[in-house]
């Protein structure tokens, strides 16, 4: 990577700057502590038995063998689960006026499985070897049922029904419109039609997911360690499922080896095992292996296009329209969002003045369906670049030249665009300059200069290409999220967070924006994220959201706790507050450094002593909480430019180059910005042309190892560059966007669009991610595949 | 016969202990020793994630026998430092570098690049990335490591000079 | 993904090992583990009883012996790999080794287990089979020599009886002044091959004296392919010629599996063959790659 350095005009003393991360300390020696590193004593082992069936009746499980296996403490079903829980399933749709079909998913399965991997039961042993021994043993009357595979194929009539009590597998319907579109049409002088398929896989975290419960009988409380991106989501859900108080669920998370979407749902093992652990009354851990991976954590998967663009004579877009047929899975683990966030992003880089969309959701015999980083808009992007991409040859225009003409101008910024955001806000693009961000990432990879470079290629049999992607990127998705800041007695800071971190550096951006104006020093402050105890409530990690919302409450709460600390330090030292300053653990007088007084003094001067006055009369304590709320979405956008060369003969694509430009506002840890975009192109080079969760057609999945599910490793990634733009939106006072999952977004529509240009001389036509060597040399020789 | 006691040299402390013979060396040292540095990704010797040094060697530790460690030196990422303050070359360098972010692949990446870099102690770019090419990590994309690693190599070079 | 109960025995010597291997019910030798143990802990192999031959005595190492090396079963692929007669004799191995899994894997796998399990892609296989390597193998009445042409029996099974075990390998040395090459494509370097295409020519006068074309993954086993050797026999290496022989590689008969069909691999199996074939052809003509036992 070769990584400008980003000019950051506002940098503060921390904040904008590539401090040490506070998390590297332990992690770097071994010492991190994630889900499985937790061992209380006493601990008992659980392994799920999960279905082997996509789809099939369960008449009997039977379960006396695997109960009498020496070490085996419980084997339970939802018969035995049942009577201690208020609801048999996990009701957690987002609210939608979308919904055919009520599609909740039990805590285990009792009638009927309805994908492969659906936990039937639980064991709970003294080892985790022990208790799949025991799983081995419990049999499970199944009978198989139809099973459907493919989105398009469970629309169609006849289609084997995903579930047997349903009366179709349409999960939901929803259409994003706006604009006269069919008059548009009616009267474009040129329309473009395409069909079109994305794919995305999973997430694949090297840390699976992991639960461990520990029920203490003393003050009766449920302690939780689990994996997931949104503790507070989960204590709600144990709380309201095993009818408990708040105060007697605590959901802590811990160190967390990756998240990238799936980590945010609430899982039915979660429920499992901290019941588990009440009723056996010892602490019970299960951790997922890479085999569960493959078929219980949710996956975002597949998307078809049908889609047509309407253009004027000079490629500007009139109007877009068509439909969607989205994979729900088996059950509702989230909602419509994945779809709807599908949709809305793709037209939001470009002035489109009229668009429908319609988009039918499907059930089907497959691991339920829910964002994974990107969260549908890579489909959106993909959608859009390619009929772009086809307008442009159509029309002999230059691929970067039809962007240009269509891009939201800069000078149009705040933009007003008619679509609305899934809790029905307006969506308004606050800030940025997108032509110019495209073209600074032109510029780089030598656009212009790239069809000399392509005929010398082609002179020496070299099929070289090269194709560019536009997106904007909602990010920082509201309302809020929790910070508190408190300086303890001792002159420790301590924050605490409803946010939870899951590898993007949570702890240090927080420690950054309170260090920055309490003191300047960052190894003082102490960050709690992802626990219920430390934080009455939060929102937790998605949707590119954490650095905007906890970071905008957390740079309010500084600044309201520098703002007593000074003023009572004014008393103290009987000093002017706007002479004071706060350096290191100390408030003094600017020049005059022998004159200053502690923080832990002040702190304790604050704490109170039954009969005195509270110095500086503004109460106790040098606490401060804050939930800044923010509705509308920062908008981040950038643009892709891929250079490949493919081997006509093995239909190997190789990245030459990937030029990235983007703008998230503000960094305020530019290092940790490029980290993140490069773990995002990463993700998308991966979902353009390697990783391709495969089921067969009885929705059997085939790629059940990390030797068939293609991860990128470092001998496949390119020479990247990333190159930085910074338009500070106004929507939150530290002036920054989401950047969590940017880079995934544009990279298979920029990756696909330059292999249809190296295989231009032999006409082919790339509609789908991802694009395998068979696929390429399919593209290039149909007759062969044929 | 479903256990055996074996004795083995961990980061350089002998250690007696009890190993189920099914048992991976994975589990036996984050289990019975505690060592829960070494992570466990995919357990079928293909993500990295648990690579330790036996005799000096990378490997995987999901894909040998805890049994089979019997009399032999492991070292873990927990055994890489100089002393408990101080940081290995690479340990520095993966934190000046941003090659970690969730941290959960460092553990794996750092024992394979000590054995890579005892054995080729001036790589290339491209050597650095065959030499990982067996460890995965989903957050990085990667560059951060191959940066981090190179200039450890230095360090470690003018270190020996 | 814990490994289902068995027995473990870690004798010393090979009549140790064979004698447990005669006696026990439902036995799986363990060589390097880097096959066997995945299937383990995934549940897909349950033997009662694991031999494990790491502690046993005279397994390992490479040695020259009369026209051959000999290479010990349980050899570690990485040992293999730095061994300089292996380098100086032996360069299609050489080649092949660098496509071998990654670091870890070939610190731990052993040659005869990657032979012994007979993945279809493993380049080892392919190797063995162009440099006809002869197997020393084992038993319960004595030792006997096995081509590794009829090691091969079905997918995934060698033709060893269960009561035996490889215990070396021994590969003629091509004579010196041979061109050989190793080709393949995986998806992801370290990655089994889709297909590979293994190659060896011995010039004598311009001509092509021997040749040994063999090919990876596209079947059970690998495929030597005899009539294209025949027709290169005697012949000036052109390129025309090279292409020709290799293009007899588009008609074979291909498995498929959902990471590529039959006609796929037949096409690569085509390039791959042109292409260890000329690079096999060029370093045959190059005297600085020229070598034999001294």
């Amino acid at each position: 990577m070769n990584a400008q350095s980003p000019h950051q005009p506002g940098a503060g003393r921390l904040v904008g700057r590539d401090v040490p991360r506070v998390e590297d300390s332990a992690l770097i020696r071994g010492r991190g502590r994630y889900v499985d590193d937790i061992a209380p004593p006493g601990l008992l082992h659980a392994a799920f038995l999960r279905s082997p069936h996509a789809h099939a009746a369960i008449r009997g499980i039977e379960a006396v063998a695997a109960r009498a296996l020496p070490g085996v403490h419980a084997v339970l079903t939802l018969a035995e689960l049942g009577p201690h829980l208020t609801d048999t399933r996990l009701v957690v749709a987002l609210p939608s006026p979308a919904y055919r079909l009520e599609l909740h998913r039990p805590v285990l399965a009792d009638a009927e499985v309805t994908h492969v991997g659906e936990a039937v039961a639980v064991v709970i042993a003294d080892t985790r070897a022990i208790a799949e021994d025991a799983a081995a043993l419990v049999e499970v009357d199944y009978d198989p049922l139809p099973a459907v595979a493919d989105c398009v194929a469970a629309l169609e009539p006849g289609a084997p029904i995903a579930h047997s009590g349903a009366a179709s597998n349409l999960a939901a319907e929803l259409t994003l419109e706006y604009g006269a579109v069919d008059a548009a049409f009616a009267t474009a002088p040129h329309r473009f039609a395409e069909r079109l398929s994305i794919h995305r896989g999973g997430s694949h975290s090297i840390e699976c997911r992991g639960v461990l419960a520990r029920h203490d009988p003393l003050d009766d409380r449920l302690t939780v360690w689990s994996s997931t991106q949104t503790p507070h989501t989960a204590r709600r859900m144990l709380c309201d499922l095993l009818g408990l108080p708040e105060e007697g669920v605590r959901v802590v998370t811990p160190d967390v080896g990756g998240g990238f979407g799936p980590k945010l749902i609430f899982y039915p093992e979660e429920v499992v095992v901290a019941l588990a652990a009440r009723l056996l009354a010892r602490p019970v851990k299960w951790i997922e292996d890479r085999a569960e991976h493959f078929i219980a954590t949710t996956q975002e998967r597949d998307q078809l296009w049908d889609v047509e663009l309407a253009t004027d004579g000079e490629g500007r877009i009139l109007a877009v329209r068509g439909q969607m047929i989205h994979d729900h899975g088996a059950y509702t683990a989230r909602g419509v969002n994945v779809p709807q966030g599908a949709v809305s992003a793709m037209p939001l880089a470009y002035v489109v003045p009229a668009f429908r969309v319609a988009m039918k959701v499907a059930a089907t015999n497959k691991v339920p369906v829910t964002p994974v980083r990107g969260a549908g808009q890579p489909q959106g992007v993909f959608a859009m670049e390619r009929l772009l991409d086809r307008a442009a040859r159509e029309l002999n225009l230059d691929r970067a030249e039809i962007r240009r003409r269509n891009l939201v101008p800069g000078d149009r910024m705040p933009y007003a665009t008619p679509l609305k955001t899934r809790g029905g806000m307006q969506v308004v693009l606050d800030s940025g300059d997108y032509p110019r961000c495209m073209a600074m990432a032109l510029e780089a990879a030598g656009w212009d200069a790239f069809p000399e470079r392509q005929r010398a290629a082609l002179a020496q049999g070299r099929h070289t290409g090269i194709g560019v992607a536009n997106y904007v990127e909602g990010t920082g998705r509201g309302p809020f999220e929790h910070v508190s800041v408190r300086i303890e007695p001792s002159g420790r800071i301590v924050v605490a967070t409803g946010a939870a971190a899951m590898g993007q550096s949570t702890h240090t951006m927080l420690a950054q924006l309170v260090a920055e104006h309490l003191g300047g020093d960052m190894s003082r402050v102490h960050v709690i994220a992802g626990d219920t105890a430390a934080a009455p409530m939060g929102i937790g990690g998605s949707n590119s959201r954490q650095a905007v919302l906890a970071g905008s409450s957390a740079h309010a709460a500084a600044l309201r706790v520098k703002d007593k600390v000074l003023h009572v330090a004014a008393g103290l030292l009987e000093a002017d507050e706007g002479d004071l300053e706060i350096e290191g653990d100390a408030v003094r007088v600017k020049g005059v450094p022998e004159m200053k007084v502690t923080l832990a003094a002040i702190a304790r001067a604050v704490a109170g002593a039954p009969g005195f006055a509270i110095p500086g009369g503004r109460g106790p304590g040098l606490i401060a909480a804050e939930e800044v709320v923010i509705d509308a979405m920062a908008y981040a956008n950038g643009t892709a430019v891929a250079e490949v060369e493919v081997d006509a003969e093995t239909g190997e694509a190789r990245i030459l180059a990937l030029t990235f430009s983007h703008d998230c506002g503000n960094a305020l840890h530019p290092r940790i910005v490029d980290g993140q975009l490069m773990g995002g192109i990463a993700h998308g080079i991966g979902n353009a042309l390697f990783e391709h969760m495969r089921y067969d057609e009885e929705a059997q999945p085939t790629s059940t190892t990390l030797a068939d599910y293609l991860l990128v490793t470092a001998t496949e990634m390119p020479p990247v560059r990333i190159l930085h733009m910074q338009s500070p939106t106004p929507l939150n006072p530290l002036g920054i966007k989401g950047v969590g999952e940017a880079g995934v977004i544009p990279v298979p529509a920029a990756i696909a669009a330059a292999i249809e240009d190296a295989l231009s001389p032999f006409r082919a036509h790339v509609t789908r991610v991802p694009l395998s060597p068979v696929d390429i040399v399919a593209l290039i020789d149909p007759a062969a595949a044929a | 016969m479903s256990t055996r006691r074996i004795a083995l040299t961990v980061n350089g402390t002998r250690h007696e202990a009890e190993a189920p013979v099914r048992q991976h060396l994975g589990d036996f040292l984050r289990g019975t020793l505690g060592l829960t540095g070494t992570h466990l990704g995919c357990e079928h010797g293909v993500c990295g994630a648990c690579t330790v040094l036996l005799d000096g060697r990378a490997i995987r530790a999901c894909l040998v026998l805890a049994v089979q460690a019997e009399d032999r030196a492991v070292t873990t990422v927990e055994g890489l430092a100089p002393s408990p303050e101080a940081l290995h070359p690479l340990q520095a360098a993966f934190c000046a570098n941003h090659g970690l972010q969730c941290g959960f692949c460092t553990p794996g990446m750092l024992t394979t690049l000590e054995e890579f870099l005892r054995d080729c102690p001036d790589p290339t770019e491209e050597e650095v990335r065959v030499a990982i090419s067996g460890n995965l990590c989903r957050c990085t994309g990667y560059d951060s490591i191959v940066a981090a690693t190179m200039e450890a190599a230095r360090a470690m070079r003018e270190a020996a000079a | 993904m814990k490994a289902a109960p068995f027995a473990y025995h870690d004798p010393r010597s090979v009549e140790e090992a064979l004698h447990l291997l005669a006696t026990l019910e439902n036995a799986r030798l363990l060589a390097g583990g880097q096959s066997l143990m995945p299937m383990l802990n995934m549940r897909v192999a349950f033997p009662d009883h694991l031999i494990d031959l790491n502690r046993v005595e005279g397994l390992a190492g490479v040695t020259a012996e009369g026209g051959a090396l000999r290479i010990g079963a349980m050899t570690r692929q990485r040992d293999i790999e730095e061994s300089p007669l292996v380098r100086a004799h032996l360069p299609l191995m050489s080649e092949a080794l660098t496509h071998v899994g990654h670091r870890q894997t070939r610190n731990r796998g052993t040659i005869g287990g990657s032979l012994c399990n007979l993945d279809p892609s493993a380049e080892l296989v392919a190797v063995a089979t162009a440099l006809d390597a002869v197997l020393e193998v084992q038993g319960p009445s004595g030792a006997r020599d096995l081509s590794i042409h009829e090691l091969p029996l079905g997918f995934m099974t060698p033709s060893l009886a269960p009561e035996e075990m490889l215990t070396a390998i021994r590969i003629p040395l091509p004579p010196a002044g041979h061109g050989a090459a190793f080709e393949e494509f995986a998806r992801r370097h370290g990655d089994y091959a889709i297909t590979s295409a293994a190659a060896v020519l011995v010039l004598e006068g311009g001509r092509i004296a021997r040749a040994s074309l063999t090919l990876g993954g596209v079947g059970a086993g690998p495929l030597r392919l005899r009539s294209a050797e025949a027709a290169l026999a005697g012949q000036a290496p052109s390129e025309a010629l090279l292409r020709e022989a290799a293009a007899a590689c588009g008609s074979i008969d291909a498995m498929s599996d959902p990471q590529a069909p039959a006609w796929y691999r037949r096409r690569l199996a085509a390039t791959l063959a042109r292409r260890a074939l000329t690079a096999a052809a060029s370093r045959a003509t190059t005297p600085a790659r020229q070598g034999g036992l001294a």
